[in-house]
């Protein structure tokens, strides 16, 4: 996981010993001393920080599963004792609830800052995919915990999402009732539900250690996009130099966490979800938590059928297709330029692609009629656009600027993005 | 074992070609076929069980529903409308014609598939007959699964006046099928049957 020729040696006879057996404080030393590009920004700190909401979210769901029951009768009353009886429930809880938003909130920033910078690009499609695996873990796990207290948006939401897969030809409806294990979201949804919920952070953590092994392979992409060319001067040991930048940006990400966990527990949920479910009454709007609006807004923007795919179905596929189009994304995009710092006209079109994706949120949280729906086509479409037009054509039609032709080089040069002739002497 | 041993300086390693193959299909038999067998019952165990399926009928007593009236009764975790129509309501669920509607199949489970939505053919139960005035239906919109809204009294039963489903905004007529909005099909009879004049058994 090192890729780099190990440093370490073994000072003390003990460590001597350990090392020919299992060399485990070589690993973690040449995993600290991992030459990393010296031009490293500030939105390079949030892989560090989901590492940090990985293991919040761990820790606390570890600690509200002894108190919590998994059972239709008690599920809600059981998190509504958690609040009020368990000895810091409510901080755990809240932490918990919380910390699934702001999980969220550090993976898109993770996401767009790999779209900006090009970090999907060869050698790093791995990285990138396994990234893509892990966000999909993510959605999944975040769902199935949101069901857990049972109240009112749990279970219509569990119940809307679920419906989802019986819009799948010939096998949809024997899917649903194998997710459900009856007729309808119940008992038997509920614990399985908690198991998964269980298991797949675990599951996330193995992919996350796969998803760094892959860029400690291929090494770490870097803001000017240009490749490490002389480890000495271009790089410097992740400790003590990444370590306390990331530790600096881990501090301000949770005092923003802290402000809502502390403050406005309940800013980022939905009211309806402290009424216990009940299969008998709908609520008025049925409304994902936000980090899934964009993507229930593309589900719902597709109102037509296409050819012999029902608006359902098609939905269904346009919801998925919105993640699945992720894992091509290293071969759509045709350009040799990693960073869009370079590529002027490229940039233009990720920052509407934020917009897009900032509108498509807005519009998922709206009633799906009128010009919402009409919205939310126009920006579904752009969605795909960007990905499946926009990148491919742009890597042909668009000439980047000039690019540093070392990291050192932009690092002595920030202000001028010309290649200043001579600027790095000749060894 | 050494190479000087004579068992094996006439027969090297890999020369007898029947035991070895026999020991890799052996192990990639059994370890295919175990893989089967481990798999069908690690996913047939979340399909609904023996218990869930205990409680697949019900039976309900329908003396107390005035016309113009409907009721909901739980059934398989679903709720299930049971309305006396009045004779207003099923003369319009009549006269609408097959070519105005979304879902031309009459989703009735007491009827073999494929029959016309025809609002005769909404109203049949397990024993064949037609019976107008009792309209039985799964409450369960089919777009996304929310439960309509129509069935108390003051609720907003859409354009048709039948159910309206607030959620994404799907209308049913009086005979319970889609008229208008993102669903796919018209809401499924039940298998059901009187037991009584006054009771049907669902299920």
């Amino acid at each position: 996981m090192s890729g780099h020729p190990s440093t370490y040696n073994p000072s003390s006879g003990l460590e001597k010993w350990l090392d020919k057996r299992l060399p485990i404080v070589r690993f973690g030393a040449d995993f600290m001393d991992f030459p990393t590009p010296k031009n490293l920004n500030y939105w390079w700190t949030f892989g560090a920080i989901l590492v940090v909401c990985l293991v919040i979210q761990i820790i606390t769901g570890v600690v509200l599963a002894m108190h919590y029951t998994p059972h239709v009768d008690y599920a809600f009353a059981s998190v509504e004792h958690i609040m009020r009886d368990v000895n810091y429930g409510w901080l755990m809880r809240y932490i918990h609830q919380n910390g699934a938003s702001m999980f969220f909130i550090a993976v898109y920033i993770h996401m767009l800052r790999g779209l900006y910078y090009g970090s999907y690009k060869a050698p790093r499609e791995m990285s990138w995919i396994l990234g893509v695996i892990i966000f999909l873990l993510m959605m999944a796990t975040a769902f199935m915990g949101y069901v857990l207290p049972w109240g009112q948006m749990s279970y219509w939401g569990a119940t809307v999402i679920t419906n989802l897969f019986s819009a799948i030809p010939l096998v949809g409806e024997s899917i649903r009732t194998l997710l459900w294990g009856g007729f309808s979201v119940d008992n038997p949804t509920l614990n399985r539900f908690f198991s998964l919920h269980y298991l797949l952070p675990f599951a996330i953590f193995g992919v996350v250690v796969l998803h760094i092994w892959a860029f400690h392979t291929s090494g770490n992409n870097n803001p000017t996009g240009v490749d490490v060319k002389d480890v000495k001067k271009d790089t410097i040991p992740f400790h003590p130099y990444y370590t306390v930048k990331d530790g600096f940006a881990i501090v301000l990400f949770l005092i923003m966490f802290a402000a809502f966990v502390f403050f406005q527990p309940n800013a980022l949920g939905h009211a309806d979800n402290y009424i216990e479910a009940n299969p008998l009454v709908t609520p008025a709007s049925i409304v994902p938590e936000w980090y899934f609006l964009p993507f229930y807004a593309i589900l719902r923007a597709v109102t037509f059928d296409i050819g012999p795919i029902s608006a359902k179905l098609g939905g269904v596929i346009a919801m998925f297709g919105s993640i699945l189009v992720l894992f091509i994304l290293p071969w759509l995009d045709t350009s040799k330029v990693r960073s869009m710092r370079y590529r002027p006209v490229a940039r233009m079109w990720f920052f509407l692609f934020i917009i897009a994706c900032i509108a498509l949120g807005y519009l998922g949280a709206k009633p799906a009629e009128g010009a919402y729906v009409m919205w939310a086509q126009i920006f579904t479409a752009y969605y795909f656009a960007f990905f499946l037009l926009i990148l491919p054509l742009l890597g042909i039609m668009e000439t980047p600027k000039p690019m540093p032709r070392s990291i050192a080089e932009a690092v002595l040069k920030p202000k001028s993005p010309e290649p200043a002739p001579a600027a790095v002497p000749a060894e | 074992m050494t190479t000087s041993d004579p068992a094996n300086t006439d027969t090297p390693p890999g020369s007898d070609p029947n035991r070895r193959d026999f020991i890799h299909i052996f192990s990639i038999a059994a370890a295919v076929g175990g893989a089967g067998a481990v798999a069908w019952p690690l996913v047939h165990q979340m399909n609904p069980d023996a218990s869930v399926l205990a409680l697949s009928t019900k039976e309900v007593d329908i003396s107390a529903v005035e016309v113009g009236q409907a009721i909901k009764v739980f059934w398989q975790g679903k709720p299930v409308f049971i309305r006396r129509r009045t004779p207003a309501e099923i003369e319009e669920a009549e006269q609408v014609p097959l070519s105005a509607l979304v879902d031309p199949d009459a989703r009735n489970d007491n009827l073999s598939g494929g029959v016309d939505a025809t609002d005769d053919n909404r109203t049949t139960s397990s024993d064949g007959q037609a019976t107008p005035e009792w309209l039985v239906l799964v409450g369960v919109c089919t777009h996304l699964g929310c439960i309509p809204l129509g069935t108390s009294a003051g609720e907003n039963k859409g354009e048709f006046g039948g159910w309206f489903c607030p959620c994404h905004g799907s209308h049913y007529d009086t005979s319970g099928r889609i008229r208008k909005g993102p669903a796919p099909e018209n809401m499924p009879v039940p298998p059901y049957q009187f037991v009584t004049d006054t009771t049907i058994r669902i299920g």
